[in-house]
């Protein structure tokens, strides 16, 4: 009688087709499970919540009261300061601009520094939203000037420029963001909410100013430096593996109060206003003085503006 | 939401020093508005320093407040007297008895006192700006005389565009508001920054030295510090 050779294999154990599929899957079983390992570790600091956090902007008033809360509480457990997290919305009628004068910056990057303490930046990395170029003078280039110099300023030979998060009007690093995690507000801030960022750095590399930051690490700052004044968009202490920039000290201005960087200056650089009040002082400074923006021919229209005295 | 607290102390004992000081004095301040808001402040006393004033076109405005220099300097003796406190002498106590020389311009061309004085500031003598018929107050170039806490018209003698800038809101640190209807702004004075016999900014180290990778100088001008 003929016997089909398969049959009769059927029965005498484990083909190799078989074997070759149980291999494969514990194969792929492994792969997926090392694929996702960082994220089994990454969502042991993260609270059921938070995970299911909406974006800010869809945040019912009810909503953001108990995201603050639980922030001021994540931050008393984990840096053991005390402090108060509010939301600061913009105000009606106004539009940040920012303006700096480099025929007076000295360089000694006070505002940096100023910057470092006011907006909770890890300690070890120096992080800072402004970074002071050193120039030579007769070119405007800021890719050819020196951010890490070390020596008593200011050169006779340098000029000092100050560079941080240009407001541009159209902010290329909002137009990268595959999860509208950063935005503009009617004010002219760009924003970030830190909760809804998924850190991949888009915007870091769509930014033409170098104003984006990236935490590589979760930020390590003593309990006694941690400035207790914070804000959800602003100057909270940042997550890990989230990007963050200069927000032009919302939880100051909001109120009507003038940024960190401003009153750290010991020069007088720095001029601060709304530039919808034709009155202002930044107003002023556009109305009579030669005024000029980083990188203008990309067309970005930045609400920062550097001047000389003239 | 309440403001920051700790500023708004600082800015009452600052009023009281204006109020002390006379607040209604002639006006140091240029910006005629903003002037009128300081003397409207200082008549209605603190009542008006709420810093939830609402935001229109006829809210009341913060002062601006110009530093002032505590008035005539005074210079140490040398002496203590039996509380153990230095003994502090107006100018005018050594000067009434010496000779004005109008030809002084250096600390060391003089014998005795003020030696190592940094004297760096244009090719003026001693008594370009301090007053030799009184040396208790300073002296304009019309050699009318003006008090020492009204150093700005001195210095604005000469430096005109910089108190241009100045009444524009463009030179000069400030502390506290940009919006005065919230909360009032404390401006330096020149003498804040800048020391009257050698004005220039002195050299200074930078602070906070960046740690990330962004515009390092190329390998091989590391200890340059221009990188074209």
């Amino acid at each position: 009688m003929y016997t089909n050779p398969i049959d009769s294999q059927d029965t005498t154990g484990i083909s190799r087709r078989t074997a070759l599929k149980g291999v494969g899957a514990m194969l792929g079983a492994a792969a997926f499970a090392k694929a996702i390992a960082p994220l089994t570790e990454w969502t042991r600091d993260i609270s059921a919540e938070e995970f299911v956090q909406k974006h800010y902007k869809e945040l019912t008033p009810i909503d953001l009261q108990i995201i603050l809360s639980r922030l001021e509480k994540d931050t008393k457990e984990q840096y053991g300061a005390d402090v108060t997290i509010k939301d600061h919305k913009p105000q009606e009628g106004v539009k940040f601009g920012y303006a700096l004068n480099l025929s007076v910056c000295n360089g000694c990057r006070k505002c940096a520094e100023a910057c470092h303490i006011e907006n909770n930046h890890d300690r070890p990395s120096n992080q800072s939203y402004i970074r002071v170029f050193e120039m030579s003078k007769g070119s405007m280039d800021m890719e050819k000037g020196n951010a890490h110099y070390d020596r008593p300023v200011p050169q006779p030979d340098k000029f000092y420029m100050p560079v941080q998060c240009q407001q541009c009007e159209h902010p290329p690093c909002v137009d990268v963001c595959p999860v509208e995690a950063t935005w503009k507000e009617p004010d002219g801030i760009v924003v970030v909410d830190y909760n809804w960022c998924i850190g991949c750095r888009y915007c870091e590399a769509a930014c033409p100013y170098h104003a984006r930051r990236f935490n590589w690490t979760k930020p390590v700052i003593p309990a006694n430096e941690i400035n207790p004044t914070q804000s959800y968009l602003s100057n909270r202490i940042r997550p890990q593996g989230v990007m963050e920039k200069c927000h032009f000290c919302l939880h100051r201005t909001r109120n009507g109060r003038l940024p960190a960087c401003l009153e750290a200056c010991p020069t007088g650089a720095r001029v601060f206003g709304n530039l919808l009040d034709p009155n202002s002082e930044v107003r002023q400074v556009l109305a009579h003085k030669r005024v000029f923006v980083l990188k203008e021919e990309l067309g970005l229209k930045p609400q920062f503006f550097y001047f000389f005295d003239v | 939401m309440p403001p920051d607290t700790r500023f708004l102390d600082g800015m009452k004992s600052g009023n009281l020093q204006t109020l002390v000081n006379g607040i209604t004095r002639a006006s140091f301040c240029c910006l005629v508005l903003l002037g009128a808001a300081l003397k409207t402040a200082g008549a209605e006393g603190a009542g008006v320093r709420s810093a939830a004033v609402a935001r229109s076109t006829n809210a009341i405005l913060h002062p601006v407040i110009i530093k002032r220099p505590a008035g005539t300097p005074k210079v140490a003796t040398g002496l203590t007297n039996f509380h153990g406190q230095p003994v502090m002498a107006l100018c005018s106590s050594c000067h009434a008895t010496t000779t004005p020389n109008i030809d002084t311009r250096a600390s060391a061309e003089l014998d005795q006192f003020h030696q190592g004085l940094n004297y760096v500031h244009g090719n003026l003598s001693c008594l370009s700006c301090h007053n030799a018929k009184n040396y208790d107050t300073l002296r304009l170039a019309d050699s009318r005389p003006v008090e020492f806490a009204d150093v700005m018209t001195l210095c604005s003698q000469c430096h005109g565009p910089q108190r241009r800038d100045y009444n524009m809101g463009l030179h000069g640190g400030m502390n506290g508001y940009w919006d005065l209807t919230k909360g009032g702004r404390t401006r330096n004075t020149c003498i804040n920054c800048h020391d009257p016999h050698a004005p220039a900014f002195p050299l200074v180290m930078p602070v906070l030295p960046p740690k990330d990778r962004i515009s390092v100088p190329k390998e091989p001008n590391r200890k340059r510090p221009a990188t074209d």
